[in-house]
């Protein structure tokens, strides 16, 4: 099992096995496969702005990922034309960088890169903990829990990424 | 937000140029970390540790926090960055103002 990330001199480094680089890889496919690329509106004006769609998503994944940031619905849907495009790409290219550097062995990334990992991680982390409506006592939850319960996996999995973003985040910092 | 070691600070976190009509803020959720959202508050905004941390506590225990407060522009480009590190941050107009 991994002891998460430390820093170094160049940014930071961690040490994953084969099993660990197969999530790794499969969660930064799912945010990929989740979140479409920004350009992508029939208009090519739009497209070429990255104006997107002003409508929120209703999948609470992406809802969640792309949050309204307005109360009123009218300022929140002209603010979301203008930032969702944006935001998608972003997501695309943090999740991108994990899916290029998630080896087996030893990684050592620059610290843009490891932020990009921290932002990735995050996503996928709130992609799984809405699809399995955790709450803020997971941990206790996970720790109570019987190993064959269906829900096991996925707790498991969930909290080996807060491990491994919590290591992160300090290592970067 | 789970784990980590709630920290001892004392100062209001909530008086970020208040004079300004615009404010951003930070609401609570079961997903981010309070690192990370303490460092997502530093790298930002340019916050001083123990700032950022004050603002992740309000977060965390109080259900919100005001994180800046501007012009509607600038709220909006927090807003966007904040979204980009996936908090669930939203603006509005100082209902003080």
């Amino acid at each position: 099992m991994s002891t998460g990330f430390h820093p170094s001199a160049t940014g930071v480094t961690a040490e994953f096995d084969a099993a660990e680089v197969s999530i790794l890889r499969s969660l930064a496919d799912m945010i990929l496969g989740l979140v479409e690329p920004g350009g992508t509106s029939e208009d090519p004006l739009e497209r070429a702005l990255s104006v997107g769609s002003s409508e929120a998503p209703e999948d609470p994944a992406l809802a969640r990922l792309f949050p309204s940031a307005y109360a009123d619905d009218e300022q929140a849907a002209e603010f979301r034309r203008f930032t969702e495009a944006g935001l998608r790409d972003g997501k695309r290219a943090d999740a991108q960088v994990v899916r290029e550097t998630a080896v087996v062995g030893t990684i050592a990334l620059t610290a843009e890169q490891g932020r990009a990992w921290m932002r990735a991680l995050n996503d996928v982390r709130l992609t799984l903990g809405t699809r399995l409506e955790i709450t803020e006592d997971v941990h206790d939850e996970l720790a109570g829990m019987p190993e064959d319960d269906p829900r096991y996996p996925a707790f498991v999995t969930y909290d080996w990424l807060t491990y491994l973003q919590d290591t992160l985040v300090r290592a970067l910092w | 937000m789970p784990s980590t070691a709630p920290v001892e600070v004392e100062r209001p976190a909530s008086d970020v140029r208040p004079d300004l009509p615009w404010i951003t803020i930070v609401w609570n959720d079961p997903v981010n970390l309070m690192s990370y959202v303490t460092y997502v508050f530093q790298t930002v905004f340019g916050y001083p540790r123990d700032k950022a941390e004050k603002l992740m506590l309000d977060v965390h225990h109080k259900g919100k926090a005001v994180v800046s407060s501007g012009t509607r522009e600038e709220m909006e480009r927090d807003v966007q960055i904040l979204h980009s590190y996936g908090l669930w941050a939203t603006v509005q107009q100082d209902s003080a103002s």
